[in-house]
């Protein structure tokens, strides 16, 4: 214990820079306070998301009006999406457990370029203010949806030149990440260090790096082009000029269907970490899983026309990217196949990672196969803007998330404060969130199946029952997140203290003390022929 | 001594920045891609007005700003070669051709796109609207937006060279370390090169 107290005092989280207190954090260059302003921004922004999710939810609890008019819930879900998708699930896990986590996993002192990587968190912070600002000031709350389609976008009376500006800052911000994190992997790992010794982790983050790379940009000239259509009125995407809304369509998600993968790829990254470690077992189809990254991170790239398929394109469109997208389905399942096998006969230790772990294989087949649906020509056209569409993605890109950040902040807690989260809280929450997410989104692929439309703030009567449900999880999901958050905070302030290792893990993080000192490793750590990241034999 | 308290002391690793630099620059490629497409796109479906809008801009002047940029693109080239002969003073004169080169563009462009406004070619014109085809209006929509942005990256280069400049003054550029003025230079290529693409779409194809 005298060992962990020390540790704790003479750890990053206590080490005095050229600034004291607050300022010592935001102006602070060390990836690992970087990472915690990441967890601290981006956990505020999950509140004020989920805050107007369940307004929407009890919006829906009774058909008619309940709370708000029509224009409300245009904009509430139009709010909610940009916040969850550029401020949470983009930055979610690269930003803060690839920031706190690479470097660490691959031996190295930092990451590449540490300026850029505050000036990234930085970015953030703007693009935060941007959106918030179009909520605030100006003639109305955006109401196009998160995905800005055009002409609407720009035909709109509502505010949305800040809230496009914020989106393009925010994506500035994760090319900036992405550009850190392939540098740092290419030229500071440790010694020995292979690239097949790397973490899979480590690896995710390198294939999501790419998508952030090659795909946002294109994103960003696509929002630049709707606001000079917005201001100068230049014709490209505008019907009256000879402009091509479809067009529009065709160039957001080039970026917007990678940016899924963008999140999902470290989601799985930190699964493939958290079931070796409670398995004690060699994860299974250790290159098999890399393949399967890249592939994803690949043909991801390409599968962004199923957004379309009744938007307009020509059969062969159609068929086409019906059949990558089929194709996206196998490394995935590979990926949950490695998960099933590393389990297979290991000494499986259930604590509350495992069971966040084990519920995110469970949210992402159902959330994978409904994918399957909706990728098939025929059956896309009967669910099409339908509640089963959001369902979902919900399962995929909410479920995806959170369950596996829930995974990573428990699993890797005493890594990061020094100290142990409390078990039965832990649980509890974990139970609690489960059964709230479940009741919240399947009655919605029921509801979806029947009919109802998204985006809609009223429905017809005979949807009410599935609502009720769907409504009712909200609370217990928001229950259960409120339960996880106190038990966190409550633990990083008065938790047991953790020892350097307490889950008998792997990789290189475990071997540094909780919480790790300022500069890491005290000696550069070298990889040896035999060690690997998950040697248990 | 007392830079280890603020930061991790890692060591100078000119690579490193070169990958990032390049990395930069598939972005910047990226981002003009789009553009690209969209040109394309509509180039397919107005091949006329395209045409006939095409024949409105100044072939002249176009040519001229092409020649600034490729020598400009030479002299920064040259640059780098003297800074690793630990030229200083003839890295500094090639780099101040570089960035005057850079300003003469921009002078041009002033004068090109004053004289279209001139004309009532501008986005959301009243006179564009009355007088020429969707096609036409695209073109020149197209046109204005891919040579502003060009222009931006322009004074976004002529940032980074002056930039590069004042480091050189403060000899933190010399023989040994002079990944800024590299990397200055591959971005300085890339406007360049995005230049070459811009110039026969939008002056040469008829």
């Amino acid at each position: 214990m005298q060992e962990a107290q020390s540790a704790l005092q003479a750890s990053y989280l206590h080490h005095q820079g050229r600034f004291k207190g607050l300022l010592g954090w935001i102006f602070s260059t060390d990836h690992k306070r970087i990472g915690l302003l990441y967890l601290y921004s981006i956990t505020t922004m999950f509140v004020v998301g989920l805050l107007l999710g369940l307004a929407m939810k009890f919006e829906l609890l009774a058909p008619g009006k309940t709370i708000m008019e029509a224009r409300d819930y245009n904009a509430t879900f139009t709010v909610h999406g940009v916040i969850m998708i550029f401020m949470i699930v983009i930055p979610g896990l690269p930003a803060v457990f690839g920031n706190f986590l690479l470097p660490l996993m691959i031996g190295a002192p930092d990451v590449a370029f540490p300026k850029i990587n505050l000036l990234s968190w930085w970015f953030y912070v703007a693009g935060v203010f941007l959106v918030l600002a179009a909520l605030i000031f100006g003639p109305g709350t955006p109401d196009t949806g998160w995905t800005f389609y055009a002409p609407y976008s720009f035909k709109t009376g509502t505010n949305m030149l800040p809230a496009i500006f914020g989106a393009f800052v925010l994506g500035f911000s994760s090319i900036l990440t992405g550009l850190n994190f392939i540098v740092t992997i290419h030229r500071m790992r440790a010694p020995g260090m292979k690239w097949l010794k790397m973490p899979m982790f480590a690896w995710t983050l390198y294939g999501t790096a790419w998508i952030q790379l090659l795909a946002t940009p294109v994103v960003g000239i696509t929002l630049v082009l709707v606001a000079l259509e917005r201001i100068f009125g230049i014709g490209v995407f505008d019907p009256a000029l000879g402009g091509d809304p479809i067009l529009y369509q065709h160039l957001f998600w080039i970026y917007s269907h990678p940016a899924v993968y963008i999140m999902i790829l470290p989601a799985m990254g930190a699964i493939s970490e958290v079931i070796p470690t409670f398995a004690q077992k060699h994860i299974f189809g250790y290159k098999a899983l890399i393949i399967s990254t890249m592939a994803i991170a690949f043909v991801g790239y390409l599968v962004w026309g199923h957004h379309m398929f009744t938007a307009g394109m020509s059969g062969t469109a159609q068929y086409a990217f019906s059949l990558l997208t089929f194709l996206v389905a196998i490394p995935s399942a590979i990926k949950v196949f490695n998960w099933i096998s590393t389990m297979y006969k290991g000494s499986i230790n259930l604590r509350t990672p495992f069971y966040w772990a084990s519920s995110f294989i469970f949210v992402f087949m159902i959330g994978g196969f409904t994918g399957l649906v909706l990728g098939s020509l025929a059956t896309n056209v009967h669910v099409h803007d339908t509640a089963f569409v959001v369902a979902h993605f919900h399962y995929i890109v909410f479920g995806g998330v959170s369950f596996s950040f829930f995974a990573a902040i428990h699993y890797w807690f005493p890594k990061i404060y020094g100290r142990m989260y409390d078990e039965h809280w832990a649980k509890v929450g974990w139970i609690m969130f489960f059964i709230g997410f479940v009741s919240l989104y399947t009655p919605m692929f029921y509801l979806g199946m029947k009919g109802m439309p998204r985006r809609y703030y009223d429905y017809l009567p005979e949807y009410h029952g599935a609502n009720i449900l769907s409504t009712f999880g909200s609370w217990i999901l928001a229950m259960g997140f409120l339960v996880i958050v106190v038990n966190l905070v409550r633990s990083a302030r008065k938790g047991e203290l953790a020892v350097s290792n307490p889950w008998n893990g792997k990789t290189l993080e475990w071997t540094v003390p909780s919480p790790p000192p300022f500069e890491n490793f005290k000696e550069v750590p070298v990889i040896g022929e035999k060690d690997g990241p998950y040697n248990y034999e | 001594m007392e830079n280890t308290h603020q930061a991790h002391h890692l060591p100078y690793d000119a690579e490193a920045s070169k990958i990032g630099m390049w990395l930069f620059i598939f972005t910047e490629l990226l981002l003009f891609g789009g553009m690209f497409i969209v040109y394309s796109v509509y180039r397919y479906l107005n091949p006329e007005a395209f045409h006939l809008a095409g024949e409105e801009l100044n072939t002249f002047i176009g040519a001229v700003n092409t020649v600034i940029l490729l020598v400009s693109s030479m002299t920064i080239a040259m640059s780098t070669s003297a800074i690793q002969k630990n030229d200083i003073r003839l890295t500094n004169i090639l780099l101040g051709i570089t960035l005057i080169l850079a300003i003469v563009f921009l002078v041009n462009k002033y004068f090109e796109w004053g004289s279209k406004f001139a004309h009532g070619i501008y986005p959301g014109s009243q006179e564009m609207l009355s007088t020429m085809s969707q096609g036409e209006i695209l073109f020149f929509g197209l046109y204005f937006v891919m040579t502003g942005l060009h222009a931006l990256h322009i004074l976004v280069g002529i940032a980074l060279i002056t930039w590069t400049l004042i480091e050189l003054k403060q000899k933190k550029i010399h023989g040994e370390k002079y990944d800024l003025l590299e990397n200055s230079g591959l971005y300085w290529h890339l406007v360049d090169l995005i230049w070459i693409f811009l110039f026969p779409l939008f002056y040469l194809i008829h």
